[in-house]
């Protein structure tokens, strides 16, 4: 008999601040700009140069606690994480470390273990082959991204599987993003994960030997680079073999993971308390500000539109974890030419999606409005469904007004009057075959009939009517 | 010139005040003393006096020597050290250019202990500092030069840095008056930092007044130092006469049988006391109880936090580099090793050792446990007491080499002043007497931003002691 394994993962993202300045000096952030332009003695770590705290990355640090449930701590402190790189100036890191400014609290189903602020290294670049270090031709350091601030959101070991991991880290993205603190952009570095992960039997629930993968820069990258992972120990543990502690890089060009450093070779880092620095104390003011500005955020809209729209948890969720989608839906809503919000909802999450991709409706050629009266012009039967998504299509082309289209391209459904039952009275005499079917019990044959009569309508009669004529012409 | 040689800052600056004498003229006066100086004291010196200056601010163009550990815009500032060895940082210290604006122009910069590590200024790359009372004789560490260059005449004034008695000690040394202020007081901003949380700024000047004067212009919170507070109220010139109800604490744990403490300097002290209860002063036992363990508390955490601070110095941006073959850690030893000195490595590897996984707790950890003790003894003693009174340091200036072998000999030196540090708290050091025709130093120490008690009681005790310290003016320049 073979054991199934099942995989624990916990996640540490670092996301760097959109504040003005940098964590603990004057310079402006860099976006792009000439290397080495937006530095200063501070964050060049020069002879005598003291680090001061940048109060707007605190409340943004204190926006993060608080949207994600964390205990905010009423004083917290700054240590050195000690180190020797060349993108490192002072040779530490200033990071918190055992008094965190934000601890616990939960997003979605992943429990939160900390929150805690730092500085962001400078960027290498190595020349040469090897793009490593030591066998570079040279290296270069660009400072301008050094003292970047930066958040440290640290997971429980919460998560059981890579695809889980992508949909919590899709969550906290639309989190930040709705908070206003960073640009949150994986490619562009404003974004970054590591993440943690063991497997054990199913049924145990002791935590088995965690392997560290190490800053990876995309969604998908994430979800392939932990399945390769869980993969990987899986096959060991089954092969007889244990897994290492290590920390990995996963190549998402060949897929292959490989060992940057075992335990025996990890850092050790000589935390102390920051002596150039006082403590965090947050004070009530400070509370009240961070509360005051704190926007609605996904789980909480994704509640919501459950409870004031009737939506189910899935397509409540799909909005709301979509900004974008969110924002739309409401606007559609808000518009009032349709008074059914699930189907507006099912129309954006569905149809529109199917159209538009990961593509902002918002900035699409349907307006809001636009598509709330598609859908109430299909809840009213004054267009079919079929017919609505043709519409739809040429809204997504060309933009416009859905009853215009609908009449410029006679998509109007029928009534049930002579018409309608005079291309029932056509079909039935078409398809005797599926006429004679459908007397001897065969209820599927009628969609032969329903597919002749939508052909020749072009969509617009109501299937139900439609079935309704049939049985009633038949006798049946 | 004499006359000037003769003055004190405060008072030369009054002469430039009254139109008697030119601010160029007083610079260039110890511009050219401080070329001429044969004791070793200065790493840089102005190359000529700029024309006559604004003299607008209230220390009227006394030029001002300072440490080389300050950072000054464009000229050198090496710490002592190889590592740093022509490095002109494109800023200046907080306090350099308060005293600049303040109306006491840079002048010269003066030697010091690497990285201010050290009780003797042997330990300097410049080489060692001498002793103006007798040449064959440290001058005291880490801020030798600046003591020396004061003692000798060869300076009006200058700026020191006092981590664990480096200010105090070699004012003692050369016979001259130091102050370290309140740890917050004065902005630490451009001070190549040894161990953050103990660094301050402060003074060695000739009288006590000069030290009053200089210190008003430093004083105050920084924007730049996140350490740095708000001063309660303003500095004055001190004028007390007497020292009548003021209680005096003689800690039992530091001056009863103290191994070391050399019969000379306790006689001075004792004398001092005397001359304090004459003024009006009452004299006590104290007790500290936790201060026989500030000097092994003070030697985990400086060197924990200096090996922080040095870090920096790798190579990468500044100051030397020694290329390691295509290797980056090569790179890292070469450099560091060629550019740092001897007592400069051991407190690295005393810090990284005391820092390290495992033996934190037991070290770095107790060593904080127990200056938290001492800072609560302090607070207890002031409850009776009003200041707590010492020697300065358990000796006179000893012999260049005679304790260049002893590490622990050599920290002995700061027996006395390290526990202040630590709690962080003003103390003065103020001439007092000789012991074998060298100088001999009191310190009085204060509860956190009492320096104008402390500088109004010292000038008291200044005009009794009516130390003579010109000899030692005349000598040390050509």
């Amino acid at each position: 008999m073979t054991t199934s394994y099942e995989p624990v993962i916990g996640l540490e993202i670092h996301v760097q601040l959109s504040t003005k300045t940098k964590m603990f000096c004057a310079c402006e952030l860099s976006f792009g700009e000439q290397p080495n332009s937006r530095t200063c003695p501070v964050c060049l770590g020069m002879p005598g140069t003291l680090p001061v705290v940048n109060a707007r990355a605190i409340d943004f640090g204190l926006l993060i606690g608080l949207a994600l449930g964390s205990e905010i701590a009423p004083r917290s402190i700054f240590h050195r994480k000690n180190y020797f790189y060349p993108d490192l100036p002072k040779g530490y890191q200033i990071s918190q470390f055992d008094i965190p400014l934000c601890l616990g609290g939960r997003l979605g189903e992943v429990a939160i273990h900390r929150v805690h602020l730092e500085e962001d290294a400078a960027k290498l670049t190595h020349q040469g082959t090897s793009g490593r270090i030591n066998d570079a031709d040279s290296s270069v350091v660009d400072f301008n991204r050094g003292g970047t601030p930066l958040v440290e959101i640290v997971t429980e070991p919460d998560i059981y599987s890579a695809a889980q991991a992508r949909e919590w880290l899709t969550l906290l993205r639309t989190t930040l993003r709705q908070l206003g603190v960073s640009d949150v952009n994986m490619e562009e570095g404003s974004l970054r994960c590591d993440a943690n992960i063991s497997i054990r039997p199913v049924g145990e629930t002791t935590l088995g030997t965690k392997t560290e993968l190490k800053n990876m820069n995309s969604f998908r990258f994430i979800e392939r680079g932990i399945d390769a992972e869980i993969a990987r120990q899986v096959a060991l543990v089954e092969a007889g073999q244990t897994v290492a502690q290590e920390t990995l890089h996963f190549d998402p060009a060949s897929g292959t993971l490989t060992s940057l450093r075992s335990k025996e070779d990890s850092h050790d880092y000589r935390y102390f308390p920051e002596p150039d620095l006082v403590p965090i104390v947050v004070t009530q003011a400070m509370l009240a500000q961070a509360h005051a500005a704190l926007p609605e955020l996904p789980a909480q809209r994704a509640q919501r539109f459950e409870l004031d729209f009737a939506l189910t948890a899935e397509i409540a969720r799909m909005l709301a974890f979509r900004t974008e989608l969110g924002d739309y839906f409401e606007a559609a809503v808000g518009s009032r030419d349709c008074d059914d919000p699930a189907a507006i909802a099912s129309w954006v999450t569905g149809e529109l999606v199917a159209r538009l991709g990961d593509g902002d409706p918002g900035d699409s050629k349907v307006t809001p409005q636009a598509l709330s009266k598609l859908v109430g012009l299909v809840s009213t039967k004054q267009l079919t469904s079929g017919a609505g998504k043709s519409v739809l299509d040429r809204l997504v082309a060309d933009g416009g007004d859905p009853a215009a289209v609908m009449e410029s391209e006679g998509l109007a459904a029928m009534d049930s009057g002579d018409e309608l039952a005079e291309a029932v009275a056509d079909a039935i005499a078409a398809n005797p075959d599926a006429v004679a079917k459908l007397r001897d019990g065969k209820e599927q044959a009628i969609g032969a009939l329903i597919g002749h009569v939508m052909r020749e309508t072009k969509g617009r009669a109501d299937g139900g009517e439609v079935t309704r004529l049939v049985r009633e012409q038949l006798g049946l | 010139m004499s006359e000037i040689l003769d003055l004190t800052a405060a008072a030369a600056g009054a002469a430039v005040r009254s139109g008697e004498l030119g601010a160029s003229e007083l610079f260039e006066f110890y511009r050219q003393r401080a070329q001429d100086d044969q004791l070793n004291a200065f790493t840089w010196v102005a190359e000529a006096t700029p024309g006559e200056a604004a003299i607008d601010g209230p220390l009227s163009g006394v030029p001002l020597a300072v440490k080389d550990l300050f950072c000054t815009k464009g000229i050198v500032s090496q710490s002592g050290s190889r590592i740093l060895e022509g490095f002109r940082p494109p800023y200046s210290a907080t306090v350099v250019e308060q005293l600049e604006n303040a109306g006491a122009p840079l002048f010269a910069k003066t030697n010091q202990d690497e990285f201010a590590m050290g009780s003797s200024n042997e330990n300097s790359a410049f080489g060692p500092v001498f002793n103006p009372w007798d040449v064959t004789r440290v001058p005291g560490g880490s801020s030798g030069g600046s003591a020396a260059a004061v003692a000798a005449g060869s300076a009006p004034w200058a700026l020191g840095t006092d981590t664990g008695g480096s200010i105090r000690q070699p004012a003692s040394f050369c016979g001259i008056v130091g102050l370290k202020p309140t740890y917050g007081a004065v902005s630490r901003y451009g001070m190549i930092a040894f161990a953050s949380s103990l660094d301050q700024a402060g003074v060695l000047t000739r009288d006590v007044t000069d030290a009053a004067l200089l210190l008003s212009e430093m004083v105050g919170r920084d924007p730049r130092d996140s350490t740095s507070l708000e001063y309660p109220g303003s500095l004055v010139l001190p004028t007390g006469r007497d020292l009548s109800g003021i209680r005096l604490g003689v800690p039992e744990e530091l001056t009863e049988g103290v191994e070391g403490i050399e019969p000379g300097v306790r006689a001075v002290f004792d004398d001092a006391l005397r001359t304090a209860e004459s003024m009006g002063a009452t004299v006590e036992t104290c007790r500290l109880p936790h201060a026989p363990h500030a000097l092994s508390a003070y030697y985990l955490i400086a060197p924990a936090e200096a090996s922080a601070n040095l870090s920096r110095y790798d190579g990468v941006r500044f100051g030397l580099r020694v290329e390691g073959d295509g290797d980056l850690k090569e790179m890292y030893e070469r450099t560091r090793s060629a550019g740092f000195g001897p007592e400069v490595k051991r407190r690295i590897m005393l810090g990284t050792y005391a820092l390290s996984s495992g033996y934190y707790d037991a070290y770095y950890g107790r060593a904080q446990r127990v200056r938290t003790k001492i800072a609560e003894d302090f607070n207890t003693a002031f409850e009776s007491f009003d200041f707590i009174v010492t020697p300065t340091s358990p000796s006179v200036a000893f012999k260049l080499g005679a304790r260049t072998a002893d590490p622990l000999a050599m920290y002995l030196s700061d027996y006395f002043t390290v526990p202040m540090s630590l709690a962080g708290i003003p103390a003065i050091s103020i001439p007092a007497g000789l012991s074998e025709g060298l100088p001999v130093g009191l310190q009085i120490a204060g509860p956190a931003f009492s320096e104008q008690r402390i500088l109004e009681a010292a000038y008291a005790l200044e005009g009794a002691f009516a130390f003579d310290a010109s000899g030692a003016r005349r000598s040390g320049s050509k």
